[in-house]
């Protein structure tokens, strides 16, 4: 049943070679290193025992890179040191910012923030690529399953209360004779992912108001599946502690071969033959995991157990290697309930079987916690011990199959030392005069309409749709909004408990097109379009807690590595910044796609999710930005630059470009507080943020969202620099803008409130279809109806 | 005394949080009860005035939405059952309780001793989940839930399996008897999100004391949950009353259940 790894004979090639073909995704240093551990022992490891630490120091379980010394160096300046990416740009910022309300930060499976005297918020995002790519169904469901899992074992276990999804994928219209080998087709990853995600979070319970979906023919290899979940949790049950004698038991699902190797799986690139791994991906089922949220919050709520931790990737190696870390555990695996008979010992303790969450249980309690189990038809094992050991002990009927001490497992990987290059792309130099871009007096209506109906613009209501947005009760601002309910909301607002007038919103914001010219302005401009759907919907700074996704390419290659550094420190200066904390955040490395014909490697534009949770005190300021009444005024909010580099304007128009949105926080900071202010205190009907596709895009969706037209000029549009080209000034996608409607009775206490913040007030919401912008020199540049536009956002 | 409500729960339910709010801000008592419980008689439904049976995706829909539980409850509550609707008690399901009610044959019904299914929920025309808010015409019908209730009431929907379809015979008797309690006001998809038949939302049987309907009462209990509530003209606001119009259904069975069931 258990086998003995040869190590202490085993020459670099050997080590690497088992490696390889034991899927452990072990580094030659990481190796060495186990082999002269148990070197010192005098005895070779077990299957089990070596299994377990490939999973614990997996990627996917330490995040290496993250901690990893980096040796940096970017042109012109001094090379760098930088002492681990996480502590010295995301703890560092969240330490600096120091707000009280944080109550548990990177330390549990989610963050903990303050909610009402009685709550807190738990908040957590993950992915799940690489399954996605090779079962798009099961990948996702799984993913969202997984996630939901993290807000339960966080604390003492919170209620999940609300999901995000945020996808990524090849272009839809992708010939399938341009399919790299052994891919699925971005239409058929779509559907699968977009079905699981349905399917999983439906049938939880569990609404899922708010997300985005990106498109880049990067992706089609490796999509990308962003799942986050919200959760409520009662402010006296966001710490756990574990102490010898108490029971580890499993609850929930039984234990089978599905998803053995998840973590090591996620910790390599994909190629051409991975689409064969079928068994790392895991089955999932929405209906147990129902089942283990209603019977745990009871036997929480009734202090039945002390610790709680989800199983994920490693399955029980890593969640009792976890919860046991400071003290010890021994478990007995013949104990485990399995589907079915078999498994090998390594497989019961690796295997990643779905909705499993591991709970330690004083003695006493136990028969309390099976009564409630068996009330609610849940399965509780008991299959071990936490002890005082400070070891982990593994028994199969009886023999010992695997004795690690617990310091060697989390502390004995040796961190590597990485380097990182970065050097600034040089992009062809836009024959701009010689396509009809930033040339006057044309004709920008179409434009406009190409752009609303471009894929990663154009409407996502077929997807939204399909997910239950309104359980719960709560929802106060639904992803979709407007007189026809299909608008494009920035946020959504919902009251977590029934009866209060409390919210969360939650929002995010993403622009890996950015990181063509710069990964740090892509990560700024995250941040900033996150923060900026917050104070569209009425939300404050102030109260606002980030986490961040860091999606990336092999981090071994130094090109790589130096995007996220970049990406990295801009985490740090800009949510310095704006003063808000990160509270949690997960990356998912080796995001590449090989060829084993043709060596050809491929990997994802550097993609980084910022997702934003805020606390609204009263969710009756909370505005939505689809305009109102005809005869208020429309104004935009924030200066506007010259920068379409990565804009969806020069990607209809096959540019990138050289000069993404900069970002000036000092500026964007005083806008978003004041334009809060101004939102709370009533005197504003509709917001928008301006983002893809800038303030064109922005005016055309709050128009036809509200079902009138406009009439603007873009003279009155706040400039930061000399522009005279009227397709930048529409297009441009600077950040920290937006638009704004005010009533004609507001408008001079609108004006004297925002006094010192640049704004201009760019014309009116009319009284008719008809949606038409004059040019600065007074020109019909955009001349249309919405409900043109409007067609051309929902063909997609 | 105030009446008391009993929110079923199983394998799946997720909509008895706000099912079971609903009816506390009715004034009922209310307790989320496993059927489990019912089944072992840890609980007893004649201790209760209203049934209800909330949405979700009871034991995960498998085989079709709601067939499980119509099974479990007509195999394992027979005679508590009948006893309840004997007694003239209430019973509301919500979605997937509507589903379940269809097909113990509760609904549409024909009397208290028949329990044979005689219409179903079947897939969306659309053959997907929808979730959006829809216009519903109130009907002529017996059902106490919907006393006094407005001509046209806007209330969520959020299904898979929401088409309502019965043999010809069926449907004219539903007619004739005025059990259609609730019709999705415009002919036509998107506002018949399920392609019903005859555009039934929601439907009672005979006595108007079980009612089943498809769209979700229990979200709309505040007007902040009113997709369109940023809409209204800010100075009344404030002013106009907090209550959303799903509240009414909940009050009127909580009020019958007083007048006549205590």
């Amino acid at each position: 049943m258990v086998k003995e790894i040869e190590i202490l004979t085993a020459d670099d090639a050997e080590l690497m070679r088992i490696s390889r073909e034991g899927m452990l995704s072990l580094s030659l240093n990481e190796m060495q290193t186990i082999q002269a551990h148990f070197g010192t022992l005098e005895r070779n490891p077990t299957d089990v025992e070596i299994e377990t630490i490939a999973q614990t120091w997996s990627e996917h379980c330490v995040h290496k890179t993250f901690k990893s010394t980096i040796l940096y160096s970017e042109e012109g300046k001094a090379p760098e040191q930088i002492d681990g990416l996480f502590s010295t740009f995301i703890q560092r910022a969240t330490e600096e910012i120091a707000k009280p309300w944080c109550v548990s930060v990177f330390s549990d499976n989610a963050g903990i923030i303050e909610f009402d005297e009685q709550f807190n918020l738990v908040f957590k995002v993950e992915t799940h690529n690489h399954p996605s790519a090779i079962e798009p169904y099961g990948g996702a469901g799984t993913g969202i399953g997984g996630v939901i899992r993290d807000s339960l074992g966080t604390g003492l276990g919170a209620k999940p209360i609300l999901n995000t999804d945020v996808f990524c994928f090849g272009m839809p219209d992708t010939p399938y004779t341009q399919l790299p080998k052994g891919t699925l087709h971005p239409k058929r990853v779509f559907k699968g992912v977009v079905a699981g995600v349905r399917d999983y979070g439906n049938r939880m319970g569990i609404p899922t108001a708010n997300g985005a979906i990106l498109f880049d023919a990067r992706y089609t290899a490796n999509p990308l599946v962003f799942c986050g979940n919200v959760g409520l949790i009662p402010r006296n049950r966001c710490e756990k502690s574990v102490e010898p004698g108490d029971l580890v038991v499993a609850i929930g699902g039984q234990t089978g071969r599905d998803g053995i190797h998840g973590a090591t799986f996620s910790s390599a690139e994909l190629d051409d033959t991975s689409e064969s791994l079928g068994s790392v991906v895991q089955i999932g089922n929405p209906i147990m995991e129902k089942k283990i949220v209603d019977a745990l919050l009871q036997a929480r709520d009734r202090n039945l157990y002390r610790s709680i931790t989800d199983c994920g990737a490693g399955g029980f190696s890593s969640a009792v290697g976890e919860m046991g870390e400071e003290i010890g555990a021994e478990v007995h695996l013949e104990r485990v309930s399995l589907k079915y008979e078999g498994l090998a010992p390594w497989e019961i303790w690796l295997s990643e079987a779905q909705e499993r969450m591991v709970i330690a249980v004083p003695p006493e309690n136990l028969d309390e916690l099976m009564e409630i189990c068996a009330a609610e038809v849940v399965e509780a094992t008991v299959f071990g011990t936490f002890t005082d050991t400070q070891r982990l002990q593994v028994f199969y009927e009886g023999t010992i199959v695997g004795d690690l001490e617990m310091e060697f497992l989390h502390h004995g990987l040796p961190m590597p030392v990485k380097e990182a290059v970065w050097e600034p792309p040089k992009h062809p130099d836009m024959a701009s005069r010689d396509r009809g871009i930033g040339v006057e007096n044309l004709s920008y209506t179409k434009d406009l309409e190409q752009l609303l109906a471009s894929p990663n613009i154009a409407s996502k209501e077929s997807v939204i749709r399909q997910y239950d947005h309104g359980v719960q009760g709560g929802m106060v601002i639904n992803p979709l909004v407007g007189v026809e309910n299909d608008g494009p909301s920035d946020a959504c607002v919902t009251t977590p408990v029934l009866g209060s007038r409390k919210g969360v919103i939650v929002a995010n914001g993403i622009n890996p097109k950015y990181s063509d010219v710069d990964p740090y302005l892509s990560a700024a401009a995250a941040i900033d379009e996150a923060l900026r759907n917050v104070v569209a919907v009425g939300g404050t700074l102030e109260k606002t807690a980030l986490l961040d996704n860091f999606c990336w390419g092999n981090p071994d290659k130094p090109d790589r590595l130096g995007e996220l550094v970049r990406a990295a420190r801009a985490c740090y200066d800009i949510a310095t910044a704006y003063g808000t904390p990160f509270i949690s955040g997960k990356d998912s490395l080796y995001n590449e796609y090989r060829d084993t014909t043709t060596g050809e490697q491929r990997a994802i534009p550097s993609t980084l999710l910022i997702s934003a949770i805020c606390v609204m005190p009263d969710i009756q300021n909370a505005v939505t930005m689809d305009v109102k009444t005809p005869g208020n005024f429309i104004y935009v909010v924030g200066n506007t630059y010259a920068e379409l580099g990565g804009s969806h304007y020069f990607n209809i128009h096959g540019f990138v470009g050289n000069t993404a949105p900069a970002i000036r926080p000092g500026e964007g900071k005083l806008t978003m507080e004041r334009l809060s202010a101004a939102i709370n205190r009533g005197w504003v009907r509709s917001c928008h943020d301006c983002s893809e596709g800038g303030i064109g895009v922005a005016a055309a969706e709050m128009a036809f969202a509200g079902g009138y037209g406009m009439s603007l000029r873009l003279d009155g549009i706040p400039t930061g620099e000399d522009i005279d080209a009227d397709d930048f000034l529409l297009f441009s996608e600077s950040n920290s803008r937006f638009l704004v409607e005010i009533e004609p009775q507001h408008q001079q206490t609108y004006q004297n409130h925002m006094a010192g913040i640049p704004f201009g007030c760019l014309g009116t919401v009319s009284d008719t279809s008809e949606f038409v912008i004059k040019g600065k020199s007074g020109r019909l540049i955009v001349e249309t109806s919405i409900h043109t536009l409007k067609s051309a956002w929902q063909d997609f | 005394m105030a009446p008391k409500a009993l929110i079923l729960r199983t394998a799946g339910t997720n909509c008895d949080a706000e099912t079971d709010m609903a009816f506390q801000l009715a004034g009922a008592e209310t307790a989320l009860v496993h059927i489990q419980h019912l089944i072992s008689d840890k609980v007893n439904l004649a201790d209760y005035q209203i049934l209800a049976i909330p949405g979700g995706f009871s034991y995960g829909d498998d085989i079709a939405a709601g067939i499980l539980l119509a099974v479990e409850m007509k195999h394992k509550l027979t005679d508590a059952l009948h006893r309840f609707v004997e007694d003239g008690k209430l019973i509301i399901g919500i979605c997937n309780g509507f589903q379940v009610l269809v097909r113990t044959g509760l609904l549409p019904g024909n009397g208290a001793s028949e329990m044979a299914q005689r219409a179903t929920l079947a897939m969306n025309t659309s053959a997907k989940f929808e979730c959006r808010w829809v216009d519903l015409e109130t009907q002529e019908s017996p059902c106490v839930f919907t006393t006094g209730v407005k001509a046209r009431v806007y209330l969520p929907v959020a299904h898979a399996e929401g088409r309502f379809t019965a043999p010809a015979k069926v449907l004219s008797e539903l007619e004739a008897n005025n059990q259609v309690v609730f019709r999705y006001a415009e002919n036509g998809y998107p506002n018949n999100p399920n392609g019903s038949d005859s555009d039934i939302a929601g439907i009672c049987d005979a006595t108007g004391k079980i009612f089943g309907l498809m769209p979700h009462p229990e979200r709309f209990l505040t007007k902040w949950n009113h997709p369109r509530w940023t809409r209204n003209p800010t100075n009344t606001q404030e002013n106009s009353s907090e209550e959303g119009d799903g509240l009414v259904i909940f009050k009127n069975a909580v009020h019958y259940a007083e007048s006549n069931l205590l």
